[in-house]
């Protein structure tokens, strides 16, 4: 199993979220994210004073695959995230030893 | 004796709520401009302005203000603390030999009330200048002081107007009206025009504030950490109740609803309106983007400035006032940068210097129909500018010095700020032992962490079994 995880610019999420769906996905984990890459930050200006603000919002998608749908998944998410423009974001995947469903118990790929 | 005049009296009532809403709306607009560990710090130090002041109003600063003037610089009488005589005067349907409802054309109890609310609103304007850094139980003690050594006096010196009596000699604004020889010294004997308190209630509380941080010094990071606003709807929020609220402020000074609380009302609107507009061109012009702050101070901005203008010029003059105080405020409140003294929330960009603009414009633009006096626009007199800055620089030093030694004796005494730690974590958790929000996104719903592991009422009934 493998955790596919997805940075990505706020409004593509539901993009995201349609494609995941049609290729099959069942379940995923989102969550509201700062930070920076090559974009950097920004700057706003209060009363005269300048701020810099280092870092962004993002959304983090979250979703747990079997071995060998991870590839697919992973070219899914950055098919369906990418504008072309800096701040795209980023999509890995990492291995994942073990998987519980709390409800039932059922563990590895059952409780996909 | 007067029956009632129920529009003016009625009229008057509804402005004194309208100033007191003023408190909680100026609440919202420092909340939201300040950070989020200190929004309820903020919001508390105008509620609590709302506390001290009405009981201390109430005891002896109407009396202060508005008993008998002693020289033109203090009031007192006996009879008014505790508003005694008044509230023995207040009796439903008290009627009269020829069986007329015995009232007056403002009922004093009703102008008592009122005037409570401006005491009110010109402490707590003082509390954005201070924000995240004061220790709150010594702004309590602070706002008392300050309250009945600054505010009572000054405003008795513009606001407790003695009418001259008939044959009297008489002086200033609606000549043959007003008293050379009694009353608060800046209307009666110099003459100044101030129609709602550009001098007492703005450039008082700008001058206070700056005297206040310059004894307390920076909020840890001035300059140096980010500290933007942390909720501008609120303060979009808080700028449009201080809006509404302003025109209890302007529109009920003139004390009635009569054709001239249409001119104030025009005037207030026009000059707000303007200052917004002038705040924004200098924003675009200077920093590139027009913004929602930027339009919500410039609105605070134009009524600051047209607060003691707003019944003495015309509709011109309140345009040309809000053009200016808006573009002039947009580059003071970048001086605090620059000159490197930490007034958080602008209260002397804003009101001392917005004040001084409305109360010395007053000698440029100022209408004769409703001064009968020469203005330099308007006559071609400086004498009348010159009048203005004498009651402006009299407020502006009296304010500063006194509330130095306020300072500086409770700094020395109790000590004025938090310690570094408490700054740091924020006030509302160290001072209040509450947040203003539940930042723990994603967690189901507001209030969600965090068990419960006591309850004080039980406690008590423990200690007393």
């Amino acid at each position: 199993m493998r955790l596919v995880t997805g940075i990505v610019k706020p409004f593509k999420l539901d993009d995201v979220k349609v494609a995941l769906e049609a290729f099959g996905v069942h379940g995923m984990t989102v969550s509201e994210v700062q930070g920076f890459g090559r974009q950097r930050g920004h700057t706003e200006v209060y009363r005269g004073a300048e701020y810099t603000v280092a870092f962004v919002p993002k959304v983090r998608i979250e979703v747990l695959v079997e071995d060998a749908d991870a590839t697919d998944i992973v070219d899914v998410m950055v098919k369906a995230a990418q504008t072309g423009s800096i701040g795209d974001g980023k999509v890995w995947s990492t291995p994942v030893d073990e998987v519980v469903r709390v409800r039932t118990g059922e563990r590895g790929a059952e409780a996909l | 004796m007067e029956t009632v005049d129920g529009a003016n009296a009625g009229f008057v009532m509804v402005c004194a709520f309208l100033v007191l809403l003023m408190a909680p709306g100026l609440a919202f607009f420092y909340g939201g401009m300040g950070r989020s560990k200190n929004v309820l710090n903020m919001i508390m130090m105008s509620f609590s302005a709302i506390a001290v002041v009405s009981v201390l109003w109430v005891l002896y600063g109407y009396s202060l203000t508005f008993g008998e003037d002693r020289s033109g610089l203090i009031g007192y009488s006996s009879g008014l603390l505790g508003l005694s005589d008044l509230v023995d005067n207040a009796v439903f349907g008290a009627v009269d030999a020829e069986g007329v409802i015995n009232t007056y054309l403002l009922p004093d109890i009703t102008f008592a009330g009122f005037q409570m609310m401006f005491a009110i609103i010109t402490v707590a304007l003082i509390s954005g200048a201070v924000a995240d850094r004061m220790r709150f139980g010594v702004w309590l003690i602070f706002t008392a002081i300050w309250a009945t050594l600054v505010y009572f006096p000054v405003a008795h010196w513009v606001f407790a107007f003695g009418v001259a009596e008939e044959g009297g000699a008489a002086a200033g604004f609606a000549n043959g009206f007003f008293a050379a020889d009694s009353g608060g010294w800046i209307v009666n004997r110099l003459g100044a025009f101030d129609l709602a308190g550009g001098t007492a209630v703005h450039i008082n509380a700008g001058a206070a504030a700056l005297a206040l941080i310059l004894v307390l010094g920076k909020r840890k990071g001035f300059g140096k950490e980010s500290m933007r606003p942390h909720n501008l709807p609120f303060v979009m929020l808080g700028a449009g109740l201080l809006w509404f609220g302003w025109f209890g402020f302007n529109v009920g000074s003139t004390l009635g609803s009569t054709a001239y609380s249409g001119l104030v009302l025009i005037n207030t609107q026009v000059a707000a309106a303007a200052a917004i507009l002038s705040w924004l061109v200098v924003e675009k012009l200077r920093d590139g983007h027009m913004t929602t702050l930027g339009a919500a101070s410039g609105a605070i901005a134009g009524l600051v400035a047209i607060t003691p203008a707003c019944g003495f010029v015309g509709a011109y003059g309140a345009i040309a006032i809000g053009l200016l105080a808006g573009a002039v405020c947009a580059f003071a409140v970048t001086l605090k940068n620059r000159l490197g003294y930490d007034d958080a929330l602008d209260v002397v960009g804003v009101h001392l210097v917005g004040g001084l603009v409305g109360t010395l414009m007053i000698g440029i633009v100022g209408d004769q129909t409703h001064t009968l006096t020469e203005s330099l626009l308007d006559g071609g007199s400086l004498g009348l500018l010159g009048t203005q800055a004498t009651a402006a620089v009299a407020v502006m030093a009296y304010s500063f010095v006194v509330t130095l030694v306020i300072a500086l004796l409770l700094k020395v005494t109790i000590g004025l700020r938090v310690s570094e730690e408490e700054e740091v974590v924020g006030l509302d958790q160290t001072t209040h032992a509450e947040t203003a929000y539940e930042l723990a996104g994603g967690l189901g719903g507001g209030g969600s962490t965090g068990t419960v592991t006591g309850s004080r009422p039980v406690a008590q009934q423990e200690v007393r079994s």
